[in-house]
Order: C-alpha cells, then sequence, then structure tokens
C-alpha cells in the first residue's frame, strides 16, 4: 500500500468508529428520556397524585436546594464514612480468616460447617439481636456493615486459595519452597482474581447493608433522608436520595471495575453482570 | 501422586464426617457451660433449654407456624410475580438487540439502587400492607433473574445459532431447541439468586414495612420486648428455612440440568 493511498484512510476511519458509538449513545439515552417525558407529562397534566410521584422540576428543585445548603453533602459523607469504617474492617477480617480456613485445611475442617451455617443468616436476621448487644450508635452500623462485607470476602478467599491447582501445590514441594515462598509465589498469584471479586461482592454488600441499617436505626445519612422524606411523605426526598444512591453505586462499581483491570491487566473482557 | 498424600487420604475421608459435628457439637456445649456457669448474663443469652421450650410454646399453642406461613406465601407470590417479569424481559433483551440497547444501560443503572432503598418508595406507592410487601419481594426477585436471562442468552455460542441457520431452523424451532436449552444454566443461576433476595427481601419488609403476621415482626416483638428466647428462635427458623431454601433450589438445579451433564 502506498503512502497516499492511506492518506484519506483517518477521517474515513474516525466516521466509521464514530457513528455506532452516536448511535450507541442514541438508544442509551431514548428510554430515560422518554420515561422523563412521560414523568413530567403526568406531573403537568395530574394523572398521578402529587404524593405518589411528585414533578420532575419539584425533584430537582429539592436537589438543588439540598445542595445549597449543604445537607445532601454532610448526609453523603456521614454514609460515606461508614462504610468506609465498616468495609475496611470487614473486608479485612475477611482476608485473614479467608486465608486462615484458606491455608490449613485442618482449621477448614472444623469451622467451616459452622460458618457456612452461620453466613446462611442474612445480617439482616441478625439486626434485631445486634441492636440488643450494641444499642442503635455509630457501633451498631459498624458492626453490620463490616459482618456483611466479611462474609463473601472469606467466602471467597478460602475458596480461592483452597482451589489453587494442586499441580502448582505440589510443585512447590518439589521446589522445596518455604511455607513463605510458598504463599507469595504460588498461591496469591493464583488466587488473586477470584480473591478480587469476593472484595467487589463485599463492597456491594457493604453499600447494601449501609442502606439496611439507615433505615434500620440511624439520625443522619442518606438511608435516614429516605425515611424521613417517606414519614413526611415528601416523596422529592426520597427520589433525590436514591438517585444519590444510584449514583454512588455505579462510581463504586466503575472504581473496582477499573481497579480489577489494573490489578489483572491480562483480564480484558470487564464483567458488567457483577 | 508421593506416597505421604496417598496415605492421608482415608484418614481425611473418615475426619470429614466427624469434623463439622465436633464443631457444632462445641458451639452447643460452648453455649451451654456458659449459661450453666454463669460467663454471660442469662438475660441477653437465654439457655439452650429455654429457647427449646420457647419452641415447644410457640408451635404448638402459639402463632408462630402461621407467621412462617404468612411469611412463606408473600415470599412466593412476590417472587412469582418478580421472576416471572424478569424472565420474560429478559428472554426478550437476549433475543432482540434493539431491545437490549435501548433498555439494557438503563437496566443496568437502575439495578446501581440499593434493594432497600425501595422500601420506602413502594410502601408510598402501594401501601405498607400485604401488596407494599408483595411489590418489594418483586423487585427482589426480578434483578438477578432478569440480568443472568440476558447474558445467558447473550453467552450463547455463535456456533450454535450459525448451526440452526445451516439447518434452516424457524425462529421458533430455534428458541426451543437451541436457545432455551442453551440458556437454562443462566436461568436457574438467576432463579437461585432471586430466591435468595426474595427471601431477604420478605424479612426485609416484614422489619420495615406495617406489623402484619409474619417471622419478621416476630422478630421485631422478640427485640423491642426484650425476649431473648424468641429471638434466637426466630434466627434458627430463619436459618432452616434459608438452608432449605438452597438446597432444595440446587437440588432442582441439578436433576433438571442432568442430561447437560451426561
Amino acid at each position: 500500500m502506498t503512502l497516499t493511498a492511506s492518506a484519506p484512510r483517518p477521517v474515513e476511519q474516525r466516521m466509521t468508529n464514530l457513528l455506532p458509538v452516536l448511535a450507541n449513545v442514541a438508544c442509551t439515552i431514548s428510554l430515560p428520556l422518554v420515561l422523563l417525558l412521560a414523568w413530567g407529562l403526568s406531573s403537568r397534566f395530574g394523572w398521578l397524585p402529587e404524593q405518589i410521584l411528585p414533578a420532575p422540576e419539584v425533584v430537582w428543585a429539592t436537589i438543588a436546594e439540598l445542595w445549597r445548603d449543604g445537607s445532601l453533602i454532610e448526609h453523603t459523607l456521614v454514609s460515606l464514612r461508614r462504610v468506609a469504617i465498616g468495609f475496611s474492617i470487614g473486608a479485612l477480617s475477611g482476608l485473614l480468616a479467608g486465608a486462615a480456613l484458606g491455608l490449613l485445611p485442618v482449621v477448614r475442617s472444623f469451622v467451616w460447617p459452622v460458618f457456612t451455617a452461620v453466613a446462611q443468616v442474612n445480617t439482616l436476621a441478625w439486626l434485631p439481636l445486634l441492636v440488643l448487644f450494641v444499642g442503635i450508635d455509630e457501633e451498631l452500623k459498624y458492626v453490620c456493615i463490616a459482618w456483611s462485607t466479611a462474609v463473601p470476602v472469606t467466602l471467597a478467599t478460602t475458596r480461592s486459595i483452597a482451589d489453587v491447582s494442586p499441580n502448582l501445590v505440589e510443585l512447590g514441594r518439589v521446589f522445596d519452597f518455604t511455607p513463605m515462598q510458598r504463599v507469595s509465589v504460588i498461591v496469591v498469584p493464583a488466587a488473586l482474581p477470584s480473591l478480587f471479586t469476593g472484595v467487589r461482592e463485599g463492597l456491594a454488600a457493604a453499600w447494601q447493608s449501609l442502606v439496611i441499617v439507615e433505615l434500620f436505626a440511624s439520625f443522619d445519612g442518606l438511608g435516614y433522608l429516605i425515611t424521613w422524606g417517606r414519614q413526611l411523605f415528601q416523596l422529592e426526598l426520597v427520589i433525590t436520595a436514591m438517585l444519590v444512591i444510584a449514583a454512588i453505586g455505579l462510581s463504586l462499581n466503575a472504581v473496582l471495575e477499573y481497579l480489577e483491570h489494573f490489578v489483572q491487566p491480562w483480564k480484558t473482557e470487564a464483567r458488567h453482570d457483577r | 501422586m508421593t506416597v505421604d498424600t496417598l496415605r492421608a487420604r482415608p484418614l481425611r475421608n473418615a475426619a470429614r464426617y466427624w469434623r463439622p459435628f465436633t464443631a457444632f457439637g462445641t458451639v452447643l456445649l460452648l453455649w451451654l457451660a456458659s449459661v450453666r456457669f454463669g460467663w454471660v448474663d442469662p438475660h441477653f443469652v437465654p439457655s439452650p433449654a429455654a429457647v427449646a421450650a420457647r419452641a415447644r410454646t410457640e408451635f404448638t399453642t402459639g402463632t408462630l407456624a402461621f407467621d412462617i406461613s404468612e411469611s412463606l406465601r408473600r415470599n412466593i407470590t412476590g417472587f412469582a410475580i418478580g421472576a416471572s417479569a424478569g424472565l420474560l424481559l429478559g428472554l426478550w433483551l437476549g433475543f432482540s438487540s434493539t431491545a437490549e440497547r435501548i433498555v439494557g444501560p438503563s437496566l443496568l443503572a437502575f439495578r446501581q439502587i440499593a434493594l432497600f432503598a425501595w422500601v420506602p418508595l413502594l410502601s408510598a406507592w402501594f401501601g405498607g400492607a400485604d401488596a407494599g410487601k408483595i411489590a418489594f419481594i418483586a423487585v427482589a426477585g426480578f434483578q438477578p433473574v432478569v440480568i443472568n436471562t440476558w447474558q445467558g442468552v447473550k453467552g450463547l455460542p455463535s456456533a450454535y445459532r450459525e448451526l440452526a441457520d445451516v439447518l434452516i431452523f424457524s425462529r421458533i424451532d430455534y428458541v426451543r431447541f437451541v436457545a432455551l436449552p442453551g440458556t437454562l444454566p443462566a436461568i436457574f443461576t438467576g432463579l437461585h439468586a432471586g430466591l435468595i433476595y426474595a427471601w431477604l427481601a420478605t424479612l426485609g419488609s416484614e422489619l420495615f414495612l406495617n406489623v402484619t403476621p409474619g417471622i419478621g415482626g416476630r422478630l421485631n416483638e422478640g427485640s423491642q420486648l426484650f425476649e431473648m428466647d424468641l429471638l434466637f428462635l426466630g434466627i434458627i427458623v430463619l436459618a432452616v428455612i434459608g438452608l432449605l431454601y438452597n438446597s432444595s433450589a440446587v437440588w432442582m438445579e441439578t436433576r433438571l440440568l442432568r442430561r447437560r451433564t451426561r
């Protein structure tokens, strides 16, 4: 191919790349736009009472007002701090417990059945009991979030370590690796992908559990904003808080997807299904 | 295989049977001992005997059996609504690329709303009684089913599609003989997850919404009246139901998919 023949190509290529992207964007935003339009029309013509579905401009005004007086940021920061602390405690203890269970088959054979039985009961069921033990203050939120993070992290860590290919473990034995070497050279790299999936599930669980515990008992945070709005029958508050929760959920997911890519660059496919 | 793993195997097999029981036994013993010797405040940790006595009175003269059946009824109704809606939408998204491009991204964004954030909104729309609870359970069961079905259809190897084209299958035959059987494992994964979510939502709806007969309401009652035996009993009942759901889902899955593995 000559240089002259390749000269007009970039523009052409850009065009062909751009068109499907534009079409995709148009498809993506068409449904939200139609829904928004229907929402606006229904409030304009009063198809649904204000207490069932407040007008979009009312929701927008609420967002703007909460933003201006700083309370939206305040509630969001309170919630984020709870998730950060609870998640850190939970992920760390989950990783440690999972490592112990995964590396020591004897411990696993004793503890695993009890652990799975306890993990079977969701955090939600422990809530009424936990309230009596730790009260309804910040500790309750940390314990709850940490517990619901620790369960999936422990499960995934144990499985990923226990599932490391026996061939690799045998290879380590042949090479006369010390236990430290065995862990750092064989177990950690082999277990890393599913381990990361566990941490990701843990973060998702932490976020879910934050909303649960804030609905259950709290005086600030996004979950409280929702309950409060519901009690006052100001659904615009409820919808505002839900939108913030969705936005944070989306960005947490995006950050983790990026991190996953960063930790395992050989894995090109980003999974949207988790 | 080395000699020492060979020798270790029979022992490990025997250990597999007694070790789990040792662990459960130890937990039970610790529980008994801590109550018996007063290591814990009996107001906070009831004795196993007290929980057993409570179970007896609840199941003979009390309402717990009725509460459980009410919870299960709501759970199954909500799950049936949510799962069938999820199945239909998932199949549609999987088979129609136009639908996928228009609805897919919104759906993925929509499921970023934490599940329980729906509770107040749904209770405002459907009320806090039965309808609101069932609506919430349906939303919970819907999400995993729709995503897994959709991804399952999309994940079919293109070779299947091409083979069906070569054999000039009609569209209906393609769906009936190729696509649906090929998607079944993914659909079951979704249904299984949906079942778990729906059960969680059943409990949550009873904890957060109006008091109606149901196991969640009894947990609240135990917590508010400080009746620890009722609370412990409730948690044990929940664990048993969760285990039963889980194992029956696994059993159904392996049974219905057996011909695939043969």
